[in-house]
């Protein structure tokens, strides 16, 4: 009797524990930016396996559900972190869209918004009616300008389907910047060679999430492949649910999707 | 619905600069003095005969700097040669063709030269001693043959080289343009007349750098008087045509654009009539467009005379130069200005003395022109038995 009199105290206990541990760090993880603990913390987290590391017949495939999207900027920390991308270049980015009763659209990403949006605009004088977030990064597309151009095959698209740059071989001519629709190429200030978003290639490769993926607060960011029925990216693509690509005339087949987007959003 | 201003971060400052201006001004002055050259020579016109050894050498002269401007603006310039080695054939890239194909152009030029001098080498070298005439020694390439049947073959060979020049030049400067047209994600470059455009304000910039520096030369040298009236007349009106057809191909574009009034009109026009409004429809179209547009059909009329050509062509031929320069300046940062967040301008401001900045720019256009006075130490620029026999033929 004693016995479990002790048990249900020390379960009581860690009950609380957990309880305390939870909720403050989950209103950490809500209020303030990512801290720079956040590296060692993707690295060792037990929650990736999501994706089958050697498997070239994936078909990848990331989602943004705006609705879901808090400006938390968390993703754009632990994308810098995660690729070392130089201050004032953005691999990805989140962009807050404002629109007024008169539907002028006020678009803003200070910073990229890696520092979040705990400040509204203070430059608007109408009434607003809404406003949403929106996470930029790269397209992955099917048919990449970038790719077409690059007159010396240093960025190529990997069997699975990934985007990625050879900066070894990369010479930073600046075609494939000009030739991106979606603002995502850059040449990186410090390799001085085109640099762009991976989808977190090499995390992938080792079945673990994209870093931006793994450190979304509200799941607004998915990944999966769209090839295994039970992952969430391919349940939501064989839903009725309404996906959208970004610039769908200019023909690259983007296949990163919008969840419950808007026509404002370009 | 109206939209405030927004860039995408990463495009908040025009990533291909004054270099990208440069390079296809320079290349357009190869070809241009190379179609004026050539004319003459595969065409047969006869008045231009005169020039055509003096446009040769400029077009050489400017020939070196081609690639300077690119490997210059390169994150990497020393994997240049990547281009080379490794081009991307299989998508296949516009780009990855321009370093076969300059080469071409540049081997196809530098023989055209050798064949056009081979003969006044010969001359030339036993006139002269030590360095020169171990230089001429060494362009001669070991012949020493004088025969009226070896000179013969050397303008037979050196029209088929223009033959085959001309297309390549057209082709060289045509791809320039079909590089910036065919980047769907520019609303500004994206129209299928980009190469047409590019090509001809090529020929413009060439024809008018010869013709400006033809009339310096010979006023430098106070040999006004041997410049033939044939040659001003034809030139005037080869330069007028060319740049008519040019302004009426970049107007037919505007004009199409601004009466469909979509809504690409509507960006690109809050591109012309805010950042660029300026140095678009101020200079390069009311000042350095119609004013030498005017004054090359008059100088083109019979009435005019020779007095006046020779003061008002190198004039208008001066404008018509800066022209193509702030088409290219319009054209390579006004597309990049207006940015791919369809909702503001991006920002470009080049500096003095950065690597890619304005005095690299301005040397890489002065340089050419000391070449050029170099090269005029080694190539004769003028035929003169030829001049005196057409000046006697056409002075009026």
């Amino acid at each position: 009797m004693r016995v479990n009199q002790e048990l249900i105290d020390r379960d009581r206990r860690g009950f609380i524990q957990s309880v305390v541990t939870g909720s403050v760090g989950g209103s950490l993880m809500l209020m303030i930016p990512m801290s720079s603990s956040l590296g060692k913390e993707l690295s060792s987290s037990s929650s990736e396996a999501k994706v089958n590391p050697i498997n070239l017949d994936a078909n990848y495939c990331f989602m943004v559900d705006v609705t879901g999207c808090i400006g938390c900027g968390n993703c754009c920390v632990a994308d810098r972190k995660e690729n070392n991308v130089p201050e004032g270049q953005y691999r990805t980015w989140v962009e807050r869209y404002v629109i007024d009763i008169y539907n002028t659209v006020y678009v803003d990403a200070p910073d990229g918004g890696e520092k979040g949006y705990s400040e509204p605009r203070t430059d608007i004088e109408a009434t607003i009616k809404e406003a949403f977030f929106v996470p930029k990064l790269c397209n992955m597309c099917e048919d990449p300008s970038c790719v077409q151009g690059c007159p010396i095959s240093a960025t190529f698209t990997t069997p699975d389907g990934f985007v990625i740059v050879d900066s070894d071989h990369c010479v930073a001519c600046g075609y494939c910047v000009m030739a991106c629709p979606y603002g995502v190429r850059f040449i990186n200030e410090e390799t001085k060679v085109a640099d762009k978003c991976t989808w977190c290639y090499h995390r992938v490769r080792k079945g673990k999430l994209p870093a931006c993926v793994q450190a979304c607060p509200t799941g607004a960011r998915k990944f999966g492949d769209l090839n295994d029925l039970e992952s969430e990216v391919s349940k939501i693509y064989r839903s009725a649910e309404r996906l959208e690509v970004l610039k769908p005339e200019l023909g690259n087949e983007p296949t990163l999707y919008y969840i419950n987007s808007r026509e404002e959003v370009v | 619905m109206q939209d405030m201003g927004y860039v995408f971060p990463n495009d908040l400052h025009v990533h291909w600069n004054l270099m990208v201006v440069v390079y296809p001004y320079i290349l357009g002055m190869v070809a241009g003095a190379f179609f004026i050259s050539s004319l003459s020579r595969v065409f047969g016109a006869i008045s231009l005969a005169g020039i055509s050894k003096f446009a040769l050498i400029f077009a050489l002269a400017w020939l070196p700097f081609v690639t300077v401007p690119l490997i210059n603006h390169l994150g990497h310039p020393e994997r240049f040669m990547n281009m080379m080695i490794t081009p991307n054939f299989e998508t296949p890239s516009l780009m990855a063709g321009f370093g076969v194909l300059f080469t071409l152009y540049a081997v196809f030029l530098i023989l055209e030269v050798l064949f056009v001098y081979r003969y006044e080498f010969i001359t030339l070298r036993n006139r002269s001693t030590g360095f020169k005439k171990s230089l001429y020694n060494a362009l001669l390439l070991g012949t020493n043959d004088t025969s009226a049947q070896s000179r013969k073959r050397d303008i037979r060979v050196s029209m088929l080289l223009s033959s085959i020049g001309i297309p390549l030049a057209a082709l060289l400067n045509g791809y320039e343009g079909f590089v910036l047209g065919t980047i769907d994600a520019n609303i500004l470059w994206n129209t299928p007349l980009m190469p047409i455009i590019f090509f001809f304000s090529a020929l413009v910039s060439g024809v008018a750098g010869v013709i400006l520096f033809y009339i310096l030369a010979k006023a430098i040298t106070n040999k006004l008087d041997d410049i033939e009236t044939e040659t001003l007349r034809t030139l005037t009106k080869i330069l007028w045509a060319l740049f008519a057809f040019t302004f009426a191909v970049q107007m037919i574009d505007i004009a199409s654009l601004a009466y469909a009034s979509t809504h690409r009109w509507d960006l690109i026009n809050s591109l012309l009539s805010g950042p660029l409004s300026f140095s678009y429809w101020t200079m390069q179209v009311m000042i350095l467009s119609i004013i030498p547009a005017i004054v090359l059909a008059i100088l083109s009329l019979r009435i005019v005379s020779r007095k006046i050509i020779l003061i008002a062509l190198p004039v208008a031929a001066l404008m018509l130069l800066a022209e193509v320069f702030f088409m290219r300046w319009n054209t390579v940062i006004g597309g990049q200005i207006l940015a791919n967040s369809d909702r503001g301008f991006a920002t470009y401001h080049p500096l003095m003395f950065e690597k890619e900045g304005i005095l690299v720019s301005a040397l890489l256009l002065i340089l050419p022109i000391v070449l050029f006075w170099l090269l005029s130490k080694i190539f004769p620029l003028w035929d003169t038995d030829r001049i005196k026999r057409h000046i006697t033929h056409y002075k009026r």
